[in-house]
């Protein structure tokens, strides 16, 4: 990757990352863990993968993206708003009564927000469908997802999977943020969804793995996805949750729960940090 | 054009008489052969998307294809439609109003023989409670044809009501169907059956008893169950002083709990509910159960003579 692209992307990732914080602190609510855990992932698609027009956000051959993790939203509120789709001083009404950035995302409301998701494991099942659709279409649009590794211990993702290799649907790429943590616990101990990538190959989709903070191998994955013909891509996404603020990362009880005002600045500070150094 | 035949047939058939008419896309849970859909299907291949039993990735499916653009009817029986896969109706079709139409078939009781695992009485109950979502009901081969035209017109989602057993037409080429709106089948004076699905005809029948009775009864047919037709049922209320619903579903959240709330909330007259009382169905020839559990002309007369009793 080049490197003025790969130091813009890490400073939009960096922005994601203060958004998230400063949504989750103001709503007194959300779900920092797992939006951090995302961020380079979505930075990566909203600056660089997807073919979207924030001035047309309804535009009929956009490629879509559908966040399946719905709980996440910060992350893509956060790009949705950098990106030009709406005015990034909203953010903080995230989860405000009167506010259109809902708890989960809503598609009725929200500007680029292509899916209502949040109900885990239902979001995939669109994907599907809009990828079959632009496939009767003849549209060239592509479809992603991302979908977390707990959420796959949901039935409707394999149904999902099923489905999509079934229709050969390779203008679809799902990325399962595997950050092996969930609201109860490691996934591991919870209820095992691993190994991922293999499941993903054996249902008959190309699987790839990528390291999902590192930019290299962001491209990399999205790349090859794209160079798949007749299947389906899954790209397990290796990441850490609550990445980008220490007391955060790899802790399980930061999934659903909300900084307070000290360790609100403490998380700021260090964003701040690291954007003076980029 | 008196035909008997099951509304699934009649479903059926309009998917593939309207989709030349419209870019309509049709999804199975490998049912087709039952839902009718197969009909579809043969006709229009390319339109038509199997999606194995799997019917709660189906609705996401529909939702997702809506989503872009294209108008779906999801298929499957109403026991798995409604019942299993009611939260992603709820959460991916109904949350963000998208054009998809759920056709569920082998409603009530009168699937027979196949048993109370797949008599699905409990489905317009679940439909009725999402915000946005239209439910149909047809009584026959002819107003389920013009339900399935005016869930096609119709911008949302739409729960399409369909029966497995043939029903003989009731209805004939004039009719009109406007979602909202019921129909006066008899006028009457004593008593007001409102009736849906099935149970219209068998309603048109305890109204022949109740008159031989010397009772006056008027006969309604409500296949728009959501939106009502408030003041229709207000009308008869306030009109008969007595009212009895009839449905082929449990009276518990079905038409007679839709007609319950609209009546009692103005506190106009008693209304007595007909239909599957809190149990479960059970295995056996469709006649013969709806005679069982006394969805038949006698059973709603008996109710209507009842209501009758708390007039004040």
């Amino acid at each position: 990757m080049i490197e003025e692209v790969k130091l813009q992307l890490k400073k939009n990732a960096n922005t994601i990352r203060m958004d998230i914080v400063e949504q989750v602190h103001s709503a007194k609510s959300g779900h920092p863990g797992g939006s951090l855990s995302i961020a380079d992932i979505v930075a990566y698609l909203y600056f660089v993968e997807l073919n979207v027009d924030p001035k047309n956000p309804d535009w009929a051959d956009r490629d879509r993206f559908v966040l399946s993790k719905g709980h996440t939203c910060p992350a893509v509120y956060s790009a949705l708003a950098r990106r030009g789709f709406f005015d990034p001083e909203i953010l903080p009404t995230f989860r405000h009564i009167g506010s259109i950035l809902q708890g989960h995302p809503d598609m009725k409301n929200i500007p680029g927000i292509d899916m209502s998701s949040g109900s885990l494991g239902q979001g995939i099942s669109a994907a599907c469908g809009m990828a079959l659709a632009a496939k009767k279409s003849g549209a060239s649009y592509r479809v992603y997802t991302i979908l977390g590794d707990g959420e796959i211990e949901e039935g409707q993702v394999w149904e999902a999977l099923m489905f999509a290799a079934h229709y050969k649907l390779d203008n679809l790429c799902i990325i399962v943020d595997n950050n092996g943590l969930q609201i109860d616990g490691p996934t591991a101990e919870v209820m095992s969804s691993a190994p991922i990538g293999d499941k993903a190959a054996a249902f008959g989709l190309a699987s790839f793995e990528m390291d999902g903070h590192d930019f290299d191998s962001i491209e990399k994955a999205f790349n090859e996805a794209k160079k798949v013909v007749g299947k389906p891509s899954l790209i397990v996404a290796n990441t850490v949750k609550g990445k980008g603020v220490s007391y955060m990362e790899n802790q399980v009880g930061w999934h659903g729960t909300a900084p307070g005002d000290d360790d609100y600045n403490t998380a700021m500070n260090e964003l701040k940090e690291v954007a003076k150094c980029l | 054009m008196s035909v008997k035949e099951a509304t699934r047939d009649s479903y059926g058939k309009a998917l593939t008489e309207f989709a030349e008419e419209y870019d309509l896309y049709v999804m199975d849970a490998d049912l087709a052969a039952a839902t009718k859909t197969g009909i579809f299907k043969k006709a229009y291949p390319d339109r038509f998307i199997e999606c194995g039993i799997a019917e709660g990735n189906m609705m996401g499916v529909a939702a997702g294809m809506a989503a872009a653009g294209k108008t779906v009817f999801a298929s499957t029986f109403a026991m798995f439609a409604a019942g299993r896969a009611y939260e992603q109706v709820r959460n991916s079709i109904g949350y963000p109003h998208l054009n998809v139409k759920i056709g569920a078939t082998h409603a009530g009781i009168s699937v027979g023989e196949d048993g109370a695992t797949h008599q699905c009485n409990e489905d317009i109950a679940l439909m009725r409670t999402i915000p946005g979502m239209v439910v149909l009901n047809p009584a026959d081969p002819v107003e389920a044809r013009l339900c399935v035209k005016a869930a096609i017109e119709h911008d949302g989602p739409v729960y399409l009501r369909f029966g497995r057993m043939a029903v003989d037409s009731i209805f004939d080429e004039n009719y009109k169907f406007e979602i909202g709106k019921g129909a006066v089948l008899k006028d009457g004076k004593d008593v007001a059956i409102i009736a849906t699905g099935l149970m219209v005809a068998r309603a048109l029948e305890a109204a022949e008893l109740l008159k031989a009775d010397g009772i006056d009864a008027a006969v309604i047919n409500i296949a728009s169950i959501k939106p009502l037709d408030n003041e229709l049922v207000l009308e008869y209320a306030a009109k008969c002083k007595a009212v009895v619903t009839t449905e082929e579903h449990s009276i518990i959240g079905g038409l007679g709990s839709a007609v319950c709330e609209v009546v009692a909330e103005q506190g106009i007259c008693p209304v007595v509910r007909h239909g599957v009382e809190d149990c479960y169905g059970k295995s056996g020839p469709a006649l013969d159960l709806l005679d069982l559990f006394k969805l038949n002309a006698a059973g709603i007369a008996e109710k209507a003579k009842y209501a009758l009793s708390l007039k004040k």
